[in-house]
């Protein structure tokens, strides 16, 4: 029988926090790149000029089609050659970098389409009754039917930010020491591996069980 | 000078002409309304209008500004148009505040506070404007709906359908309600309707379209005492077509006697040429058809409806022809009975049979 020996937790911590900061750095940039990035895709999409629209979805079908563990695997090994080339030499955190861009292209590809679907379900005559009042279409966009599209997407964006806040462990392939990874690795060192990553699903679990709650009463509430 | 003006309109879906030919113009302050069934190109002609469409052929002018022609548009946002959606399209994440200052873009602040106040109360919400659309009621949010088409003072309003999500006594009033407050701004305003009580109760001026034209322009005491063809008499009020034959220029003999029209009887539409002896059709209303006990002519109770104060009854007259007739409700008779009836036609509605 295998005995536990959870002794090695409590001097990681202040590891481990570090690595959660790291996790939580990663999936903040995400949303706020990837909501913003994703509704001028959503909006180019289905916008009236063919080229841009063809375009956004060309880049959602791209990153969509695509598993994530490559994508940051790519931008990990392209990354750094462009920063070079645009800023030369100093970029101190490589991995870290590499990772933010990564999945903030990523995710904005998944949040286009969730926004795109929001931008749909607002009704066409609040488009008519916008231009009607003298908007031109991008006012109409901007003043009536994203507030909209947005309270009817809150859940939605929430439940593609605690599956982002869980994918974020995938940046453990190119060693970056976010909770997870750091969790690997301390549990590595000490040869304490099956508690480290018990615990970790642990505290993966209530932080994403707990969010998910939130999301649900905030569904519930939207129903009325 | 005309606030609008239509010439020659033509709009066509692929190879379905759905607005053929359609020419009004509209002086300033003038309500007008557009009545008829559904696809009849009605509401595909208000959105040309508003510029939601583009136009295939023909002219639109507002204000004397031509603003669609073929392959040119102006958008809809550059027309001046207040427009009243059918399901008012409030702004559901904004305050009636909000939602009727919406277009009021230029204004200070102080200016626009004092329009939304002065719409407020002329729409009989006043201390209201703090509530979302969605805490009215469906009349209430009807009138915010006009009002936030009001506020930037339009050149021209259009109304889709505007009371058809509301239940019918509803209607009634609102429709005279919103009749006062558009001519109260001294507006100029299209009601696009199948709903003739809705177009009678609003307009001073309708077009009856079908078929992508308009049949007749005309004012409704017009429109339902001097059809201008036989779809407009079928479709504007009840009535029954009886074959008759015309004696002179006044008089037309049916089965139920002679008519003597006070004037002329109306044969713009047909039988102008064809003279004595000529077939026609003539129009018989409900109320051209009276109930008298002292009368020789029999006829016998089909069917009743009863209406409050009234009683319509469907009549077999001898040789099998149906008539209407608009009874005061306490000439209570049952079904099958016989009752005397009388003609009291004031001016005669006749149309040439069509050959058969």
């Amino acid at each position: 029988m295998y005995e536990f020996d959870w002794s090695s937790i409590p001097g990681a911590l202040p590891l481990l926090g570090k690595g959660l900061l790291v996790t939580l750095e990663v999936t903040l940039t995400a949303i706020v790149v990837g909501i913003v990035w994703g509704t001028l895709l959503a909006v180019a999409r289905l916008g009236a000029n063919p080229l841009l629209a063809g375009l956004a979805a060309g880049y959602v079908n791209l990153f969509r089609s695509v598993p994530l563990v490559m994508v940051i695997l790519w931008f990990y090994l392209i990354v750094p050659q462009l920063l070079k080339a645009v800023f030369g030499e100093g970029i101190a955190d490589i991995r870290l970098t590499s990772a933010l861009v990564a999945f903030a292209l990523f995710e904005a590809a998944y949040y286009s389409e969730i926004i795109r679907a929001g931008i749909q379900s607002v009704p066409r005559g609040q488009v008519a009754a916008g231009l009607a009042l003298g908007f031109t279409p991008a006012q109409t966009m901007r003043l009536i039917v994203l507030p909209q599209a947005f309270r009817n997407m809150v859940p939605l964006l929430l439940t593609q930010a605690i599956i982002l806040f869980q994918d974020t462990s995938l940046v453990y392939v190119i060693g970056l020491s976010d909770f997870f990874g750091t969790a690997y690795k301390v549990g590595d060192r000490d040869g304490r591996l099956v508690e480290l990553l018990l615990f970790a699903g642990a505290v993966y679990f209530a932080i994403c069980f707990a969010a998910s709650q939130v999301v649900r009463r905030l569904q519930s509430r939207g129903v009325q | 000078m005309a606030q609008l003006e239509l010439t020659g309109i033509v709009q066509r879906y692929g190879a379905h002409t759905v607005v053929d030919g359609v020419e009004f113009r509209l002086a300033t302050g003038t309500i007008a309304c557009l009545l008829g069934p559904s696809g009849c190109g009605k509401t595909t002609l208000l959105r040309c209008i508003a510029g939601f469409e583009e136009i295939a052929g023909g002219e639109i002018r507002i204000h004397d500004r031509v603003v669609s022609r073929p392959g040119r548009r102006t958008p809809p946002e550059k027309r001046e148009v207040g427009m009243v959606f059918q399901d008012y399209a409030l702004f559901p994440h904004l305050t009636v505040d909000a939602n009727i200052g919406f277009g009021l873009v230029g204004a200070a602040d102080a200016e626009r506070r004092r329009r939304v106040d002065e719409l407020l109360a002329t729409i009989g919400l006043a201390g209201q404007g703090g509530k979302y659309p969605h805490e009215l009621s469906g009349g209430q949010q009807q009138r915010v709906a006009l009002a936030r088409a009001l506020a930037p003072r339009p050149q021209l309003v259009l109304l889709d359908e505007p009371f058809s999500n509301l239940d019918v006594d509803l209607r009634e009033r609102l429709s005279v309600e919103v009749r006062d407050i558009l001519k109260s701004q001294g507006m100029t305003a299209i009601l696009v309707t199948h709903d003739q009580h809705e177009a009678f109760a609003m307009a001073d001026e309708i077009g009856v379209m079908f078929d992508g034209r308009i049949q007749q322009w005309d004012s409704p005491y017009n429109l339902y005492h001097r059809p201008g063809n036989r779809f407009v008499a079928d479709f504007v009020g009840q009535g029954v077509f009886v074959p008759g034959s015309v004696l002179d220029a006044r008089r037309v003999e049916v089965e139920l006697g002679v008519l003597e029209s006070g004037v002329p009887v109306d044969c713009s539409i047909g039988c102008a040429a064809c003279g004595k002896g000529c077939g026609v059709d003539v129009l018989l209303r409900p109320d051209d058809i009276v109930h008298d006990d002292q009368s020789p002519l029999q006829a016998e109770v089909l069917n009743k409806a009863f209406r409050g104060a009234d009683i319509l009854y469907t009549l077999r007259l001898a040789s099998g022809q149906q008539v209407l007739s608009l009874v005061p409700s306490h000439h209570n008779h049952a079904l099958g009975e016989k009752i005397g009836i009388r003609l009291d036609v004031d001016h005669v509605i006749a149309f040439k049979t069509p050959p058969r």
